[in-house]
């Protein structure tokens, strides 16, 4: 109750507090250097997961934070994916400002869709959010002369990063890389999640009307959030291209777009950290059950979810969670 | 120029009635509970797959297996409903989603080890087969069937829910559900009912759109965005929405395909996402 009274008396000592780095959070962030040293021969994977971790990131701002569920979430990421690749293909492979052009193209789509997504809440919203994804992969699929269609975008050539390192099979460039962003972008969300704004999110999260009433526009604050999640999607297809030189148009699928859910929900969403542990968890899986059908694979996932959504409500982080607390108190 | 018109109007009606089939018990248990349904077609995938099996491998003729694969579907949509759906149904959209895609994934899986991912054969009866032609134009019996048969359970159904006690109920839980419960009607129970003869239904649209549509594991992914479209356009819980949905997104489809086939679904989510924006609650839906 005295805490309570507190954060009341003090919101920003609370805010303040919330945003203190704690000692895990350091762990976690330097054991992400342990595959440089403990498996090199995995580097690449590392690097597949940190784009993924990236992604689940994005969706996190907007359906863990802000509560828009989203079944069309590829579309930013596909966005990216294809500006980055289009840009390297037609002459201009420097990759930190690929990066930051396929930042922009998802943002700007990112800002337009989100005057059409704020309208919307519930079964609307779900079906809006699918069919604009779909819509994309649609036209991109028809834009062969563009994106290659089917066959994908060939001829993806990237430049050395910072003229120096290669991308290589090996991958110890694309993971400093991906995980250099990752880092940075993470920084950037932890801040803005512990800011009013992101405070003025969870409100929305938990009720949307009331918002308005106590005046805060939550529209506003959709299509500010939307916009940046956009941006954060954009960067993690742009850096699948890089690092991968290819696009195919799996990159818009709506598969892509169950994965980073399912990916999101595994990990708990709304947790910050939920969509990193997901994703360490979902790919490794993946990697290791890749010589069974992915028929099978879906089988798993599925009965996984299934799992998460009757036993672990707030994913493995919020059973974790509530597991601690029942042992403290 | 004409007369391809026409069949094309013909084609899309026989496949808007699939669609239907296929949706309405969705919409209409959609709108009762608000229960985000995405594993409905799953259901479907169960009765084309029943109609398959009883027809290939123990040679029942075709009408024969139309009320199994109803019945198949909506008795695993009532297991489904008291052991999984239950849980959920005052949790959010998002939980609801989860599981039911979980559901989906699970059974694309199962249908893939049992049948393998190949499209599976149907032998229809002589007398469905082929075509007749009239004022020179050619018309498919099975259509003909499809829209005949489309057309005939629309009526039931409407019958059912306008003049029946059971519809009463069940239209009173879609108006308002605690009303409904505040009179004493038995919401879950009707919802229980109501659910099993939806996904029944689809599992009859299932195992009718084998021979337009074709039957492999994906379906139950493929006809959910289709079902999903004919639901939030027609608005939740209205039968005649769910129809003029179905029949509006089955005749601009084969539209599409024939005089824009370069354009692919596009058209098809072109025509979702301007009428969502448009009306947001669906051509004839209230809320």
């Amino acid at each position: 109750m005295t805490a309570v009274a507190g954060q009341i008396a003090a919101p920003h000592r609370y805010l303040e507090a919330q945003i203190r780095w704690r000692a895990i959070e350091t762990v976690f962030w330097l054991a992400t250097l342990l595959p440089f040293v403990a498996s090199p021969s995995y580097l690449v994977l590392a690097s597949q997961i940190a784009i993924t971790a990236l992604f689940a990131l994005s969706l996190d701002l907007i359906l863990g934070y802000a509560g828009i569920v989203s079944l069309g979430h590829a579309a930013f990421f596909g966005l990216g994916a294809y500006t980055a690749g289009l840009a390297a293909k037609h002459g201009w492979g420097e990759p930190l400002t690929g990066l930051a052009l396929a930042a922009a193209a998802a943002g700007l789509v990112g800002y337009a869709l989100s005057f059409i997504i704020a309208r919307f809440r519930h079964l609307a919203l779900i079906m809006t959010t699918l069919g604009m994804g779909l819509l994309l992969l649609e036209a991109a699929n028809s834009a062969s002369w563009l994106t290659g269609g089917a066959d994908g975008l060939q001829g993806v050539r990237m430049w050395p990063l910072a003229g120096t390192f290669r991308f290589d099979l090996w991958g110890y460039a694309a993971y400093t890389y991906s995980l250099i962003v990752l880092f940075l972008t993470f920084l950037l969300v932890r801040r803005l999640i512990h800011s009013p704004f992101g405070l003025a999110l969870r409100g929305i999260r938990e009720n949307a009307t009331r918002m308005p009433a106590i005046g805060a526009s939550s529209r506003a604050h959709i299509r500010k959030v939307y916009t940046i999640a956009a941006v954060i999607a954009g960067i993690a297809g742009g850096l699948l291209t890089q690092t991968t030189e290819t696009v195919s148009l799996g990159v818009l699928d709506f598969q892509r777009s169950a994965d980073v859910l399912v990916i999101l929900v595994l990990g708990g969403a709304g947790r910050l950290y939920g969509g990193l542990i997901g994703a360490i968890i979902f790919m490794v899986a993946r990697d290791q059950f890749s010589g069974i059908n992915p028929q099978y694979w879906y089988f798993w996932i599925g009965t996984l979810l299934i799992a998460v959504v009757v036993f672990l409500p707030n994913g493995i982080l919020g059973g974790l969670n509530q597991l601690m607390s029942r042992r403290g108190s | 120029m004409f007369g391809s018109l026409l069949g094309v109007l013909f084609d899309g009606l026989a496949y808007g009635m699939l669609l239907f089939l296929l949706s309405v018990g969705l919409s209409v248990t959609l709108g009762m509970m608000n229960f985000v349904n995405l594993a409905h077609c799953s259901f479907a995938m169960i009765g084309g797959y029943v109609t398959v099996t009883l027809m290939n491998e123990l040679n029942w003729p075709f009408f024969a297996t139309l009320p199994c694969a109803f019945a198949a579907a909506g008795i695993a949509s009532v297991a489904l409903e008291r052991t999984l759906y239950r849980r959920l149904y005052r949790a959010s959209d998002l939980d609801q989603c989860l599981l039911t895609i979980g559901i989906v994934f699970v059974s694309v899986a199962v249908a893939a080890y049992i049948y393998g991912t190949i499209q599976q054969p149907v032998q229809l009866p002589p007398y469905l087969r082929g075509s007749f032609t009239l004022m020179g134009m050619t018309f498919g019996v099975y259509r003909l069937f499809l829209i005949a048969a489309g057309l005939a359970l629309t009526l039931v159904l409407v019958a059912a829910l306008e003049w029946t006690r059971f519809g009463a109920q069940v239209r009173a839980a879609v108006d308002n559900q605690r009303m409904a419960r505040g009179l004493g009607i038995n919401v879950d129970g009707v919802f229980a009912v109501t659910f099993a003869l939806g996904s029944g239904l689809a599992g009859l649209g299932g195992a009718l759109a084998i021979d337009v549509v074709g039957l492999d594991p994906a379906f139950a992914f493929t006809y959910l965005v289709y079902v999903l479209i004919v639901v939030s356009v027609g608005g939740l819980g209205s039968i005649g929405g769910s129809f003029a949905a179905a029949t509006l997104l089955g005749i601009s489809d084969m539209a599409g395909k024939y005089y824009f086939p370069e354009l692919g679904a596009f058209l098809i989510y072109l025509v979702m996402v301007a009428l969502l924006m448009w009306r947001p609650a669906g051509l004839f839906g209230r809320r």
